[in-house]
């Protein structure tokens, strides 16, 4: 069977004042029916903008998809019209993103919000749609659903309606969900609810879904697989277990030794990744994490290293040193 | 009973609530009840120790801090800052304690004036307390500060706009030391930062700590930091300590009910741990601090709850030495 979703080399560029940023800088990855792939990586390096290029939500002006293929259950997203592509949204693909007060609309009670997604997308009439919304909120956890369904987004508490935004996401039985940070703006326990339900619902349901996170503690608990980002492109991919115990780029490696851990000892220090972000409108033709890399050499200047297969199976990473690395043969 | 000034705590806090009215009406507004966001809390921070403060969203953590730099006037109670009773000063009373407390707080983006440059911003401060007037002097002393936070002095002229999320936070930082204060109150201080940047800034703050003497309270909700940074921590719910100990103790052993939920809901980064790791979030949701339960405030969502939990508060105990838990099922 193809994979669900293939995105090949796609490029989203913003053009800023500052100049013209390539948030997106020829990304390629594959998401097999029903598993979850974890997106990490530093702030701004194009995980949410990469998210929102594959259901075509990216504004133009000053955002523009300049190159690359979605291929999505078969078909290119890139040339469906805006009809087509509207239809894919929310029924092909659910959305759960981090602030779901900013994505609910004030206005419309939680019944009707996810009557409307279905009356559109299904063609369910008022009756049946009102069925399924009290089934979806039982589904998603929350007391009292026939309350629920009359209260407004700002009633509820922020896990209820992180809830409410999976119910409305898996309302038209999507095959992907697409979720960015779904759960930075909560607390530890309700995170671990809200993440336990959307795995057991999209195991249950077959659902593939994206996690984009920061918290590498939830990838390693979810994710089967993780692409990790730096400065709009994937510099290591591959399965989870892999990432965190064989990690082959320098980037990797300095951001799971700067996390400290509840399981491990206490450091006498932390040890952080240093240097700054880069600029993402400064960027020059070498690799990205040059100026912050320990293992950086002349050749790190010249060329960007490209994505490639490492001796792991399934697992890339964009260094040149890498097999170095893997080899334990760097002098730190 | 006597204490010498360096055996005395820096920071004692007995008994602090802090309600805060609920009111109806616009024109004739009355009261119609109060949210309990601080319920009665005691704990003391030594001089150059450092107190985590954690729980869920709304348990209280900002307010209180927000009480011990007399942001708020608490409803009742006392905080003993160096000996003296500070829970009731009028504001012209409070000037000189401004100096000797600062706050950090989490949002580096907010919390600077945006039209201001980075030199000025650090510099208001001891612009404001008159603590040097020569404006010569006063650039050298910003460039100080910049450079103890890591920051290069030529940010000075850099607007905040023009910063990362670490550098930014880093200018907080330097703003909060300028006036020498002997104590900090870091609200999420780390929280909105990258994890790449993280550890740098919780570094720093560490190493300012050494170097200046400095005692921090530190609210944060990553479980992992606190237990890096703090050598001692409390657990706050719904406006009550629920237990306090040494860092270590608290995460190696915690005894109360609600500290070991938190504790098993934090996913550790490997993924071979999290897969050999049964775990169960705990049920339902913090309950509204308005009307809050009866007895333990925990007993709703508590998995070894009795009959008697929903009856009487149960107080801080010292179970094992300087470990309390406010909880009378566990012994
Ligand atoms: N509307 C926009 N206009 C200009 N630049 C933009 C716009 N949206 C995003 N960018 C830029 O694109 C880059 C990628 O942004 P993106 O939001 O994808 O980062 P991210 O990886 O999701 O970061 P974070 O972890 O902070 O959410 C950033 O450098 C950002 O500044
Ligand atoms: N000025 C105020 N008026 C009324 N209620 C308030 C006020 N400030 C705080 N509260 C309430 O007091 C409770 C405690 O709030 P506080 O901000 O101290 O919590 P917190 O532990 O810092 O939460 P978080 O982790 O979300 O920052 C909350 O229920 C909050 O809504
Ligand atoms: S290519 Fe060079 S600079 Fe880039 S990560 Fe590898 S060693 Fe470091
Ligand atoms: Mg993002
Ligand atoms: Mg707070």
């Amino acid at each position: 069977m193809p994979p669900l979703l293939e995105v090949k080399e796609l490029h989203t560029e913003f053009r800023t004042g500052a100049g013209l940023v390539r948030a997106v800088d020829g990304v390629s990855y594959t998401v097999e029916h029903g598993e979850t792939v974890a997106v990490v990586g530093e702030s701004g390096s194009g995980k949410s903008v990469g998210a929102l290029s594959i259901l075509r939500l990216i504004a133009d002006p000053p955002g523009r998809i300049t190159s690359g293929e979605i291929l999505f259950d078969g078909r290119d997203l890139l040339s469906l019209s805006e009809p087509e592509m509207r239809k894919v949204r929310g029924r092909d693909i659910g959305m759960v993103f981090q602030e779901p007060m900013t994505s609910l609309n004030p206005v419309l009670t939680i019944g009707r919000q996810i009557t409307e997604t279905l009356e559109e997308h299904q063609g369910a009439d008022r009756g049946t749609a009102e069925r399924r919304a009290l089934e979806l909120l039982e589904m998603v956890g929350i007391a009292d659903p026939r309350r629920r369904l009359r209260q407004y987004p700002h009633q509820l508490s922020g896990g209820m309606r992180q809830r409410v935004m999976i119910a409305i996401a898996l309302a038209c039985n999507p095959k992907l969900i697409i979720a960015d940070e779904p759960t930075t703006a909560l607390d530890v326990t309700i995170q671990a609810q809200i993440l336990e339900l959307m795995k057991s619902l999209t195991r249950k349901l077959g659902v593939a879904q994206i996690i984009i996170t920061h918290n590498l503690g939830v990838v390693a608990r979810y994710a089967s697989r993780v692409n990790v980002m730096y400065a709009g492109r994937i510099v290591e991919a591959g399965p989870a277990e892999a990432i965190y115990h064989r990690p082959r780029h320098p980037y990797t490696m300095a951001l799971l030794r700067s996390v400290p851990r509840l399981d491990r000892p206490r450091q006498a220090r932390l040890d952080p990744v240093e240097g700054q972000p880069p600029d993402l409108t400064r960027l020059d033709g070498g690799c990205a994490f040059r100026p912050r890399c320990r293992f950086a050499v002349e050749r790190c200047g010249e060329t960007r290293p490209a994505l490639e297969a490492t001796s792991d199976a399934g697992h890339l990473a964009a260094c040149f040193r890498s097999a170095e690395l893997a080899a334990e043969e760097v002098a730190a | 009973m006597t204490v010498s000034t360096a055996d005395r705590p820096l920071l004692e806090v007995r008994g602090l609530a802090m309600h805060f009215p609920i009111s109806e009406g616009i024109v004739l507004s009355r009261k119609v009840g109060e949210v309990k966001a601080v319920d009665g809390i005691d704990f003391a921070i030594g001089r150059g120790e450092t107190l985590g403060l954690v729980g869920e969203s709304g348990c209280g953590k900002t307010t209180t801090g927000r009480c011990i730099l007399r942001l708020e006037r608490p409803t009742a109670g006392q905080i003993l800052f160096d000996g003296q009773d500070v829970s009731g000063l009028s504001s012209r009373e409070l000037v000189g304690l401004r100096r000797r407390m600062q706050v950090i707080f989490q949002d580096p983006y907010s919390s600077l004036n945006p039209r201001m440059k980075v030199g000025d911003i650090v510099a208001e401060p001891i612009k404001v307390h008159g603590v040097e007037r020569n404006p010569a002097r006063r650039r050298t002393r910003v460039d100080e500060l910049l450079s103890m936070c890591g920051l290069d002095p030529k940010f000075a002229d850099r607007y905040p706009h023009e910063m990362s999320g670490g550098q930014r936070q880093r200018v907080g930082i330097a703003r909060a030391l300028a006036l020498e204060p002997e104590f900090i109150v870091c609200d999420e201080a780390v929280s909105a930062l990258d994890v790449s940047i993280q550890a740098q800034v919780v570094n720093l703050l560490e190493d300012l700590r050494e170097r200046l003497g400095l005692t921090y309270l530190f609210i944060a909700h990553d479980l992992s930091v606190v237990r890096h940074l703090c050598q001692r921590v409390a657990v706050m719910y719904l406006g009550r300590i629920v237990e306090m100990a040494a860092s270590d103790e608290l995460f190696d052993h915690p005894l109360h009910p609600y500290t070991q939920a938190l504790l098993s809901a934090v996913p550790i980064p490997d993924p071979r741990v999290e897969a050999g790791r049964a775990f169960r979030p705990p049920r339902g949701e913090v309950p509204s601090p308005i009307n809050p339960p009866t007895g333990c405030v925990f007993h709703p969502r508590c998995p070894v709850a009795v009959e008697a939990c929903k009856q009487t508060r149960p107080k801080l105990r010292e179970l094992r030495p300087g470990h309390w838990v406010a909880c009378d099922e566990v012994h």
